[in-house]
């Protein structure tokens, strides 16, 4: 790829990027969020056309206007969000779509097993092709959409961030795997940010920033910090510095609690849990395990069946959030968009979301919009919200702007508790230290902070305890410093109990 | 009207306008190419389009008893507009106006049929609140049933709206018809039961209400702590109810207030207009007042300006038909095209 530039309307996404890739190797594209690492894929891949640059594919020029073309052209591309369709099995999924050899009559599946299989084996993906696609992990699933792209054809595999999902043992698996493929002569780019996974897997490392290439790179030659700071563009601190925790008196208190989940399913199974005054608890898990239900309880977003919440030394079981709230509670939601923002509203608006009806912002039953802008400034101001105003809609954010705005509106209540959950999730590096600093500073100054995160780097960094949870219980207690991954890994996957 | 076009075109409404030129442009654009494509059907007709046109344009403002004309017909739809705008901020989607608007004429029209006697001091302000009240329990109806069962509002009210119009049919034919009379109407409104007019025209004041609407339901949606729970539980309920807002409430009082509007604009229609109870006392109020509320981006302002433009276009309609002979279907046809014409063009500029 030569040159390649992508305009969005007031954003430059591609500046002139120079991209190339061998056969047999695996590529790392590294960058933050808005770096340009999927526009560029997706220019490779057919979803989007170039406005300058070229594209050349085995001495051969070529502009695909379509993922299909790409395809043909034996490109593959393994998407965050897997696109499979669950009760069908692993066979009909990767023949879906496909012609059949036999047109106008099915595919013949005894066939497609045996060479699934063996393509399968050949690569050491260890995937069942009759098995329905429900019954599989999500770290089988991805390799799924793998033996997929393999299927079609695929010498060139894009992977889009695919270690997200994955519990560390799946990671290292995955990894294996990349490495096998590119022993096999396959050619392969794998887009991430985590700068662990980048440098035990590849071969040449792309840094992107700004939608410039800032350096190519052998991965011999490359180390975390001197990743980062290429990333950044400044020095940042991978892990914030902590002293230890001072813990103090219990402040929010969970005993054996229970609740189902949307379909009516049981999601925790009681849980028990305690959080201390100047601790952060964090709470380990693959996601799916009763994480968000935890959240949602402990809100006052979702009903427990039994069990009680205690915060401050009062009952917060089943209450309203704005009771909760009252108690003493913040929530950092997990989902930014679907709870914790209105996208629509102005940013001022945003940041008296749950006090905006109360004095000084609401006076003798009218909004004081003076007021209320003057305290969206000294908030946006206090936690570097960038923003040219208060009054533009929260939607013009950034993520990580948006996440610092919330923030600010949940310290701002001066909480005596902190729910944070996920709060770095699709952030970049130098917004994610921002927020682990200021998690760590509340600690410090006495708040008692629960920390959900399906990033285990965020709980091995903030975490003064950790929990890890599977299936809607908690499966093992431990001490955040000094705690072993690979036994948190284990806890994690459902494989090792350790006793509370 | 299906579910997605109406939220498609609410999702239009909130996304901050491209400056007031193409706010004004587009539906001068759209109206102008409604009336061009009107061109085609009048020519088919056999009549000169534009002596049609001109006729139109007169019949609503060609003088001031075809302005008044006019004025009359907008505050209607400009009270129900306006509460429809509240409901459909919240994301509320009350189909059901013109049900609402029946029942509040009954209930204002029965008080005002049944004390006579009472000055009209007193029994004016009985029948509007009367009036109001019984389009705001018509619409808690569907509230109710959304809230406590989660039955869809578009299909309860929607189906509410049948049942009052046959229900107010009943009364007139049935308890409330006039003793001795054979129409299936009610006796007549007493003199002291109709709302007052002003200048010696027959401006009354239902106008003013309706003028006065405009900056309380702008200062509600705007100024108040509820105008913004409202605002927020329309953008996002799951973030609304994570900030702690009781969202079941908001959708009461979004069906109750646009409820009582639609009501309010009921009886004011009786108590000017028909001056007595009947089968038919509404001419579609409950389904252009949806249009107008959407036409004028569920902006107080907007609306004003919806309704102004809706009054005229009927009012245009009716002179072409009588006055130039065209037939009704085609004044009907030519209302519609505009409107279709103004909301594609609306559509458009407002795309991303």
């Amino acid at each position: 790829m030569h040159g390649i530039v992508k305009r969005f309307p007031g954003v430059i996404a591609n500046a002139g990027v120079d991209f190339d890739l061998l056969p047999g190797e695996v590529h790392a594209l590294l960058g933050e969020n808005g770096a340009g690492k999927t526009t560029l894929m997706n220019v490779l891949y057919g979803l989007y056309r170039p406005d300058a640059g070229e594209i050349w594919l085995r001495g051969r020029r070529v502009a695909f206007s379509s993922p299909r073309e790409a395809i043909g052209q034996g490109l593959g591309m393994v998407h965050q969000h897997f696109m499979l369709v669950k009760p069908f099995t692993v066979a009909e999924n990767i023949v879906l779509g496909q012609r059949s050899p036999r047109e106008p009559l099915a595919h013949d599946m005894r066939q497609t097993h045996r060479y699934l299989r063996s393509l399968s084996g050949q690569y050491g993906l260890a995937i069942d092709p009759a098995a329905p696609v429900w019954t599989l992990s999500v770290g089988e699933q991805q390799r799924v959409e793998i033996l997929k792209a393999l299927y079609r054809g695929a010498e060139v595999l894009i992977l889009d961030e695919p270690t997200a999902v994955l519990t560390p043992q799946e990671v290292d698996d995955l990894l294996a795997i990349l490495r096998r493929l590119a022993g096999e002569g396959k050619a392969i780019v794998f887009i991430s940010h985590k700068l662990g996974e980048v440098l035990g897997v590849s071969d040449r490392i792309t840094v992107l920033r700004d939608g410039k290439v800032v350096e190519t790179l052998p991965a011999q030659a490359a180390d975390e910090h001197g990743l980062a700071r290429r990333m950044v563009g400044r020095e940042v601190l991978l892990r914030v510095s902590k002293g230890p925790a001072q813990p103090g008196e219990v402040r929010l208190a969970v005993q054996n609690l229970s609740a189902v989940n949307d379909r009516g399913l049981p999601a925790l199974r009681g849980v028990s849990l305690e959080v201390r005054t100047g601790e952060i608890l964090g709470i380990a898990g693959v996601a799916g395990n009763g994480q968000t239900e935890l959240e949602e309880v402990i809100t006052g977003l979702r009903r427990a069946t039994s069990g009680t919440v205690t915060i401050c030394g009062h009952t917060a079981t089943n209450r309203s959030p704005t009771a909760i709230g009252a108690l003493g509670l913040a929530h950092i939601p997990s989902d930014r968009y679907a709870m914790g923002m209105l996208r629509y509203f102005t940013i001022a608006e945003n940041l008296v979301l749950q006090r905006v009806g109360q004095a000084p912002f609401t006076q003798r039953g009218w909004l004081r919009k003076d007021i209320i802008r003057q305290e969206a400034q000294r908030l946006t101001a206090a936690f570097d919200v960038r923003t040219p105003s208060v009054e533009n809609p929260a939607r013009t954010l950034s993520g990580g702007n948006a996440q610092k705005m919330i923030l600010a509106r949940e310290l701002a209540r001066q909480p005596k508790v902190l729910l944070a959950a996920q709060p770095t999730r699709g952030l970049d590096v130098s917004a994610i230290e921002y927020v682990h600093r200021t998690l760590i500073a509340q600690r410090d100054s006495g708040v008692a902070i629960l920390l959900i995160s399906t990033e285990l780097d965020e709980i091995l960094a903030l975490s003064d305890r950790i929990a890890v949870m599977y299936e809607g219980q908690i499966v093992g207690v431990m001490d955040g410093p000094g705690a072993d991954i690979h036994q948190i890994g284990l806890m994690m996957a459902g494989s090792k109990r350790s006793s509370l | 009207m299906t579910q997605a076009t109406i939220e498609s075109l609410a999702h239009d409404a909130r996304k901050p306008l491209p400056g007031w030129a193409a706010h004004i442009a587009a539906p001068v654009v759209g109206g102008l190419i409604g009336l061009g494509i009107g061109v085609f059907l009048i020519v088919i007709a056999g009549a000169d389009p534009l002596a049609a046109y001109a006729v139109m344009f007169q019949g609503a403002f060609g003088g001031a008893r075809q302005i008044q004309e006019t004025i009359l017909k907008t505050a209607p739809l400009l009270i129900m507009g306006l509460g429809l705008s509240v409901a459909f901020r919240a994301r509320v989607w009350n189909i059901g106006g013109e049900g609402q608007y029946y029942m509040g004429a009954l209930v204002g029209g029965a008080i005002g049929l049944a004390f006579p006697g009472w000055p009209s001091p007193l029994l004016i302000p009985a029948m509007l609140v009367g009036g109001a009240a019984g389009g705001l329990l018509w619409a808690l109806i569907a509230g109710l049933m959304k809230v406590r069962r989660g039955v869809s509002e578009i299909i309860s009210t929607l189906m509410l709206n049948y049942i009052a119009i046959l229900f107010v049919q009943y009364m007139a034919r049935g308890p409330l018809q006039e003793p001795g009379g054979y129409l299936p109407e009610s006796a007549q409104l007493v003199a002291a039961a109709r709302l007052p007019t002003f200048f010696g025209t027959r401006i009354h004041l239902g106008v003013l209400i309706a003028l006065v609407l405009i900056p309380l339901v702008f200062a509600l949606i705007w100024s108040t702590p509820l105008g913004f729970r409202l605002r927020a539980v329309g953008e996002r309920a799951s973030v609304a109810r994570y900030a702690g807002i009781q969202v079941e409430r908001m959708i009461l009082f979004a069906l109750a207030f646009s409820g009582a509007l639609a009501g309010l604009a009921g009886i004011i229609e009786v108590s000017t207009l028909h001056t007595r109870l009947k089968g038919e006392i509404s001419g579609g109020y409950g389904f252009s007042g949806i249009l107008v509320a959407l036409l004028g981006r569920m902006h107080p302002l907007g609306v004003t300006v919806a309704a102004l433009f809706f009054a005229a276009l009927t009012i245009g309609a009716q002179s072409m038909h009588v006055v130039y002979g065209l037939p009704d279907a085609l004044a009907n046809a030519i209302q519609a095209i505009v409107v279709l014409s103004v909301l594609a063009v609306d559509a458009l500029a407002h795309r991303r």
